[in-house]
């Protein structure tokens, strides 16, 4: 038999192992030594909200009429301890992100967003800036490790302050604000030479361990006479312990960062591989709080990979009292802006794709520190467009909510839940879909 | 001149009576007795006034201290004078971990020893002690001078950045990118007004200087082995 002339082959095959991307970063690595840094959450594929559904009402549960009947949304955050509580209208808030990794215009866009829908913002690594303060009727600020900024000046300013333990996107890691985004000013609100590389310590230079945060949160309260919430922020690693042990150390509310909540700047392997997803740490959590007896009465806000309001009411079917969002803020404010594509294309990305947040070139004028580019924002018109994503998000839940017949999106109970997957059932503690099987929970 | 006594009295009485004060008040001197080893003693205070405190006391005393003096006749627990803007404080005996950690400005003196981590993150205080100071004092110190009359512990200024550190005794070893500098004349005027103010019997010449060698400034590959 003749060979045959040629002969049929096969198409390329990529490997799912070595992938494209996998590819090119032995590639890059090889090329430059040292590991990625970028911006940004996890972009894995992780179980989340989206393996979740609601179920709605139906011949045993009674639905509320759609825009006639109420459906509350505000929520009280620090009632425990705090002589002034903070009162939300919507249970929606904006995470922490400093002044130093966003630009001015963005920071007082975020406050005006914010405030036009009766929410909080929240301070970052480098301390309160005034136009932040004037800009955000209700302004948290937070405690970290570096200091950086911190007076207690400020503090006194603050309606809230959190003590940040940790961020999903890097539980126990610290942070690097690269030179070209140290500014003068930023420069001299954190007190270092202009243009170098400024290091974010990972650990709080005055206290270690839960005994020890006891004690902090009490001169805290001292400092401030007992008047502010004081929220404690953890990354999602050992939700459970984590929350009890803030409850236990005094926390008025306890934040719980998932994976896919964003960083200014962390190593690409530190991002995608330390940390849980937050489907993953809310039940945990909530878990905490049950046990201790505490539930509803320390507030427990999480973030990390909240887009709409579905999202918003899984987590509070869940047991979260609200959430925060960060990455889908600043893609509100105009981050990653399909119109400036040939921009993105010229510093090798694309609109969607773009995360090198800490390189200071963002032409949407967010995630930089240059003039020029951070002029491009107009806070006023980026502080709108975050009012009307608030406001979808707020509205969302309540058409949820109000499916499953609850007066208030706190009613949102895991009952109401399904999962689409067997992950996502054994990590929601919900059923899987169909059947009445929760994985893990002992039939 | 108030006396308050935290054996009867609440801490968070003395607190909100000191935070109360105003710049011009004329209780400008005040003594606390029994602090028992509290925590949180006198924090947060801006007036320009002095609190007296007899025996010892627990952490974070006069933390986020502003203009005022406080100055405390016993031991100090971990965290003394923490983020310390402006003002004096003085501890006639021992200061435990992280004195005057992050703190911004004002003088911090230490008659006794301080524990490890001394000066952490300073941003701008003046610390000087007058015994020796633990391990990882000074870790990534921005600016600032520390002032040591004693001994240093190990990895001492280990990522400083523009801060001085003027050790009188040994050194047990130095941290990631500190180096011994040249002391200036600028150097030498800036740490005897230091030995002066803190009333410490020594003279400028017998201190080394150590800071910065900056090659951590830009990270790069390079450096990778010293982080």
């Amino acid at each position: 038999m003749t060979a045959p002339v040629n002969p049929p082959r096969t198409v390329p095959r990529p490997s799912a192992t070595f992938d494209q991307y996998t590819i090119s970063e032995i590639q890059r690595a090889a090329a430059t030594g040292i590991y990625d840094i970028r911006g940004g959450g996890a972009k894995r594929r992780v179980p989340h909200f989206d393996d979740l559904l609601f179920v709605g009402a139906s011949i045993s549960r009674y639905p509320l009429e759609g825009y006639r009947e109420k459906c509350g949304t505000d929520v009280v955050l620090g009632s425990r301890f705090a002589k002034q509580p903070i009162h939300l209208k919507i249970p929606v808030t904006i995470a922490g992100m400093s002044f130093g990794a966003l630009s001015g215009p963005a920071k007082e866009a975020l406050g005006r967003g914010a405030s036009a829908l009766g929410t909080s913002t929240t301070t970052g690594d480098g301390g309160m800036t005034p136009e932040e303060r004037g800009h955000s009727s209700i302004l948290v600020y937070q405690l970290l490790p570096s200091r950086y900024g911190m007076n207690p000046d400020d503090l006194r300013k603050a309606d809230a302050i959190e003590i940040v333990v940790g961020q999903g996107a890097k539980p126990g890691g610290g942070g690097m604000l690269l030179g070209q985004k140290i500014s003068p000013r930023v420069a001299r609100m954190r007190h270092l030479p202009e243009g170098i590389d400024q290091r974010s310590a990972c650990r709080h230079p005055d206290w270690t361990g839960p005994d020890d945060l006891e004690i902090k949160i009490e001169e805290l309260r001292e400092l401030t006479d007992w008047e502010k919430p004081i929220y404690v922020k953890v990354g999602a690693s050992r939700p459970y312990y984590d929350t009890a042990l803030a409850v236990k150390a005094g926390a008025d509310v306890v934040v719980l960062d998932g994976m896919q909540g964003g960083t200014a700047a962390t190593q690409e392997v530190f991002i995608e591989n330390v940390g849980l997803p937050i489907l993953a740490s809310i039940r945990p959590a909530v878990q905490a709080l049950q046990d201790l007896g505490m539930h509803r009465k320390v507030q427990l806000i999480v973030s990390g990979g909240i887009r709409n309001g579905a999202d918003v009411a899984k987590a509070l079917a869940l047991g979260a009292d609200a959430v925060a969002i960060g990455t889908a803020a600043l893609v509100a404010l105009g981050d990653n802006d399909p119109r400036l594509e040939a921009e993105y294309q010229a510093l090798g990305t694309t609109a969607g794709s773009y995360d090198d947040w800490h390189e200071g070139r963002d032409p949407a004028g967010i995630t930089t520190q240059d003039s020029a580019l951070a002029a491009r924002l107009d806070p006023v018109i980026a502080g709108r467009r975050l009012a009307n994503y608030l406001s979808v998000l707020t509205l969302e839940a309540q058409t949820i909510a109000r499916a499953c017949g609850k007066t208030h999106v706190h009613n949102l109970e895991p009952e109401d839940l399904v999962a689409l997957t067997v992950e996502a059932a054994a990590m929601a503690r919900v059923p899987l879909a169909g059947t009445n099987w929760i994985p893990g929970q002992g039939f | 001149m108030p006396v308050v006594d935290l054996g009867t009295t609440p801490l968070r009485e003395l607190n909100a009576a000191l935070h109360a004060l105003s710049k011009d008040t004329n209780e400008t001197h005040w003594h606390v007795i029994n602090p028992q080893g509290k925590h949180a003693v006198a924090v947060g205070l801006d007036a320009p006034v002095t609190v007296e405190i007899q025996g010892h006391v627990g952490y974070y005393c006069a933390g986020m201290n502003q203009h005022a003096t406080v100055i405390v006749s016993g031991n100090a627990g971990v965290g003394l004078a923490e983020n310390m803007m402006s003002g004096e404080v003085r501890v006639r005996g021992d200061a435990s971990q992280s004195a005057g950690a992050t703190g911004q400005g004002g003088l911090l003196v230490i008659d006794g020893n301080a524990s490890a981590r001394c000066g952490i993150s300073m941003k701008g205080i003046d610390i000087v002690v007058k015994g020796s100071i633990g391990p990882m004092s000074a870790f990534m110190a921005q600016t600032g001078n520390l002032v040591v009359l004693g001994d240093a512990g190990e990895a001492l200024g280990d990522s400083i950045y523009e801060a001085r550190l003027f050790v009188r005794g040994e050194v047990k070893s130095l941290g990631a990118d500190c180096e011994e500098k040249a002391v200036t004349d600028e150097d030498r005027a800036v740490l005897s007004g230091l030995l002066e103010r803190a009333g410490a019997d020594a003279r400028a010449d017998e201190f080394k200087l150590y800071g910065s060698a900056r090659t951590l400034y830009h990270f790069h590959v390079d450096n990778a082995g010293a982080y």
